[in-house]
């Protein structure tokens, strides 16, 4: 096995985590508005990701930094030419950011709005325009001899990337909703559970209709077991959200994201953005990578650093593993 | 008009507006992370309280800073391959791996603590909890090291080769990024820099207090561990600069001619205190200055010769074919003037400051205070300054707290601008490191847009910082004296409201 092959498992790796972890966070974001019935509730929701949204995030960051020092040609063909909607996701996700810090350093209820209202469209968005833009990678886009992009904006916005994009929002909420009932106690607890069995069949027809559409484009075997794991697991997360096992219910909503990004990157390989103008001219882990050399110190980093990484944000989970419910909120609005 | 809203240009802009901005974060985080860090050391230590009401206001503003310092990071990093497409191919091989270890070593370490350190006030024993602030301190620390050992490898590239095939740059000593002098001596400025920064906000915001003569306690020991730190991180700041400046005059000859407006070449060179010249033709027409000081600065020898930019210019010309390889001269010049000047001036004020206020043992018998009493400013022996006097200096301290920001970000736009029109210096020019695919109006529109959304946050985040401010230090709750003693929080208070809730 190639370094190049390597650091594409390792870049999969990455997002996959990107989406286990900020997924759910994002769901919760949507659920401000979709679960919460008053403000107090919206609260609860905030304040059971609370600790943990920004070190989810850095899981972004590392994979967009390992992505320019792995594939410098990939990273500097998919950001240059998917500017206008990377524009949009860094927006949300610097807004986002503020809008959890500053909403409780007020105690007007307008400011506390204003913010809410930002956090649930700035959830909401990126977890809708990663689907698009990963359903493009994989479907392939117009890039030219030199690796450029040449398309238009309106060419991202193609029926199977929007589908990918819609099944991300959904997958990401249903998440959220069975995180939420994990991590809950009290009424709210139990609407979730309610609404995962609603959100999650919607998501279980547009995951099987998209991974499917996926599989016939550009499938092969380990894509198809990568297909049914994830059907499977979003089936067993919902049958195990009914019978009131939520750590079951939100492993298994879990299992089926990382078994959904697998697929996708094992549909893309050894391609890492293929050009729908001319298979010649697609990037691929061999000529998108970085030196022998650069892959193999990446590599000692990685293996010493990402188990830290893992040990230490388990041990923040563990942290804060107490459920939280309205009796948990202080009264008084401002700290 | 063509050459104003040139990609390059527009990406050049953009790429100056969001790092500034991004910098004004970045040094006073670094800083209050350790100083919230020594005071909440102070407070596990002695049980002291007003150490404790002095790290949760402190440590309250950090985290208003903080929280603008990571999301405008976030751009950062992806505006390399969103404006700087050909850049990101050519040195990604090297470029993009401290970056990598930036986020996978320090970034990681710092947002996961930080959200422990935030929520954790009733969930982790007291020293447990302290030492996730200063593992926040840590991650922040080697964030910059990282940052700069990158932005150090753009000044003075070294342990790569070119490979003409691919057509890049390619890797060929990690070890050499991370530890040139360079990376050195530019991560020792910068970071004593940033501790200038925020002794000079603990000035500022303490003397504020002090002078409306509230929360006296408190603010006493912040004025105290702000004057002693602007003095300290003024002085290295100094000594760093000075490293800096002689390792920038081996480099990049061309950035210290412009910064001096030194046209020709001479022995003895002056240092121009004030210089106004013809760009064009290549002197100056106004010009005062001390002889000597520039040589001395170049190499320690008051009498040895220092390069012009005239001279630079043709020396380059030979080396790298025709072409102009001077950047914008009266930029470079008062650029780095100004960051002299305001970073000196905070420290001349700390210095003052630490004189005027000095401890008992120091000051006659009747000018001493109690603790609950505002410092008398004792300039000599036996009598205090007239309170109009008095008024001044505390007013002139609290405007100290933006003049580092102000040296921080000039200092930036000197040495980026000075290494014009290189962006990785004698390896690739700015002009072909921008993204052939990127329209005029994509790059004009997330310019705008990042603009426009950084001044509304601007707004937002400067009126919550004075209502803080303003606010003072918070009373202690019986919560806050009786941190749990288990992991996760005691099992006694399992219904109790969290001691923090967004």
């Amino acid at each position: 096995m190639h370094l190049h092959d390597v650091w594409f498992v390792l870049i999969a790796v990455l997002w996959i985590g990107y989406f286990f972890l900020e997924g759910f966070d994002f769901g919760v974001g949507v659920l401000t508005r979709l679960l919460a019935r008053d403000r107090l509730e919206k609260r609860v929701l905030i304040n059971t990701i609370g600790p943990v949204w920004d070190g989810n995030e850095v899981w972004l960051l590392t994979a967009g930094g390992a992505t320019f020092a792995a594939f410098p040609e990939w990273y500097a063909t998919l950001f240059s030419g998917f500017y206008l909607p990377l524009l949009v996701i860094l927006v949300c996700l610097i807004v986002r950011g503020v809008a959890f810090e500053y909403r409780a350093k007020r105690p007007e209820e307008k400011w506390q709005r204003n913010w809410e209202t930002a956090i649930f469209w700035t959830s909401l968005l990126p977890a809708f325009l990663w689907g698009v833009a990963f359903g493009n990678i994989v479907r392939g886009v117009k890039i030219d001899r030199n690796f450029e992009y040449v398309g238009t904006v309106g060419d991202l916005l193609n029926p199977y990337a929007l589908l990918g994009g819609l099944v991300t929002l959904t997958l990401f909420t249903f998440h959220g909703t069975v995180f939420t009932a994990l991590k809950t106690v009290g009424e709210i607890r139990e609407r979730a559970r309610k609404l995962a069995l609603k959100v999650g069949l919607v998501t279980a027809v547009l995951s099987l209709v998209f991974l499917v559409w996926t599989q016939i484009h550009g499938g092969d075997g380990a894509s198809l077991i990568a297909l049914v794991v994830a059907v499977a697991a979003l089936v067993a997360a919902l049958a195990a959200n009914q019978i009131g096992r939520e750590g079951w219910s939100f492993a298994l909503s879990g299992v089926t994201i990382v078994a959904a990004v697998a697929m996708l990157f094992l549909t893309l390989f050894p391609d890492v953005m293929p050009s729908s103008l001319n298979a010649e001219w697609s990037l691929t882990v061999t000529n998108a990578s970085s030196s022998p050399y650069t892959l193999k110190i990446m590599t000692w980093c990685a293996a010493i650093a990402t188990p830290i990484v893992l040990l230490y944000q388990s041990w923040t989970y563990w942290v804060f593993r107490k459920r939280i419910g309205t009796q948990h909120i202080a009264a008084e609005a401002a700290h | 008009m063509e050459l104003a809203l040139a990609p390059e240009t527009l990406a050049r802009w953009q790429f100056g507006i969001t790092t500034v901005y991004h910098f004004l974060f970045v040094p006073l985080t670094i800083s209050l992370a350790a100083l919230t860090a020594g005071l909440q050391t102070a407070w596990v230590r002695t049980e002291n309280e007003k150490y404790l009401r002095a790290t949760k206001f402190w440590g309250k503003l950090f985290l208003i800073n903080i929280a603008m310092g990571v999301v405008t990071g976030i751009v950062q990093e992806f505006q390399f391959g969103m404006n700087w497409s050909d850049y990101s191919r050519f040195v990604g091989d090297i470029f993009g791996a401290p970056l990598a270890f930036e986020a996978l070593i320090a970034f990681f370490f710092e947002s996961t603590f930080i959200g422990l350190w935030i929520f954790g006030w009733d969930k982790l024993p007291k020293k447990i909890h302290l030492a996730c602030i200063w593992m926040v301190s840590i991650g922040t620390i080697l964030s910059a090291y990282f940052i700069l050992a990158a932005n150090s490898w753009m000044q003075h590239p070294v342990g790569y080769r070119i490979n003409e095939a691919k057509g890049r740059a390619e890797l060929t000593d990690f070890w050499q990024v991370l530890t040139q002098n360079t990376a050195l001596a530019q991560a020792f400025h910068t970071l004593t820099a940033s501790f200038l920064t925020g002794g000079a906000f603990m000035v500022g915001i303490a003397a504020f207090h002090l002078f409306r003569k509230k929360d006296i306690r408190v603010m006493k020991t912040s004025l105290r561990l702000g004057l002693v730190t602007v003095v300290v991180a003024g002085l290295l700041t100094a000594v760093s600069g000075d490293t800096l400046g002689k390792v920038m005059f081996k480099q990049q000859p061309m950035k210290m001619a412009a910064a001096e407006a030194l046209w020709d070449g001479q022995d003895a060179a002056p240092f121009s205190i004030f210089a106004y010249g013809d760009v064009s033709k290549g002197h100056n027409s106004v010009e005062l200055s001390i002889p000597g000081i520039l040589s001395f600065l170049a190499n320690d020898d008051f009498q040895s010769y220092v390069p012009g930019i005239n001279d630079t210019n043709k020396a380059e010309q030979a080396k790298y074919g025709p072409g102009d390889y001077r950047p914008i001269i009266p930029v470079t010049f008062w650029a780095f003037r100004w960051m002299i000047g305001f970073g000196m001036a905070s420290f001349a004020i700390g210095l003052v400051g630490l004189w005027l206020t000095r401890k008992k043992f120091l000051l006659p018998q009747h000018l001493r205070v109690g603790e609950d009493e505002v410092p008398h400013l004792v300039l000599f022996r036996s009598k205090a300054l007239s309170p109009r006097l008095s008024k001044l200096y505390w007013l002139v301290a609290v405007w100290t707290l933006g003049f580092p920001l102000i040296a921080n970000s000039w200092g930036w736009i000197f040495t980026e601008m000075g290494r014009q029109p290189w962006v990785v210096y004698g390896v690739l020019q700015t002009r072909h490191a921008v993204s052939p695919g990127v329209s005029q109006a994509e790059v004009l529109t997330s310019m705008i847009v990042f603009t426009a959304l950084y001044a509304v946050l601007a707004v937002i985040e400067v009126k919550l910082l004075v209502k803080y401010i303003k606010a003072g230090p918070p009373e202690l709750t019986e919560a806050d004296l009786n941190p749990p003693t288990k992991i996760g929080g005691d099992s006694r208070d399992a219904d109790k409201p969290m001691a923090f809730s967004y």
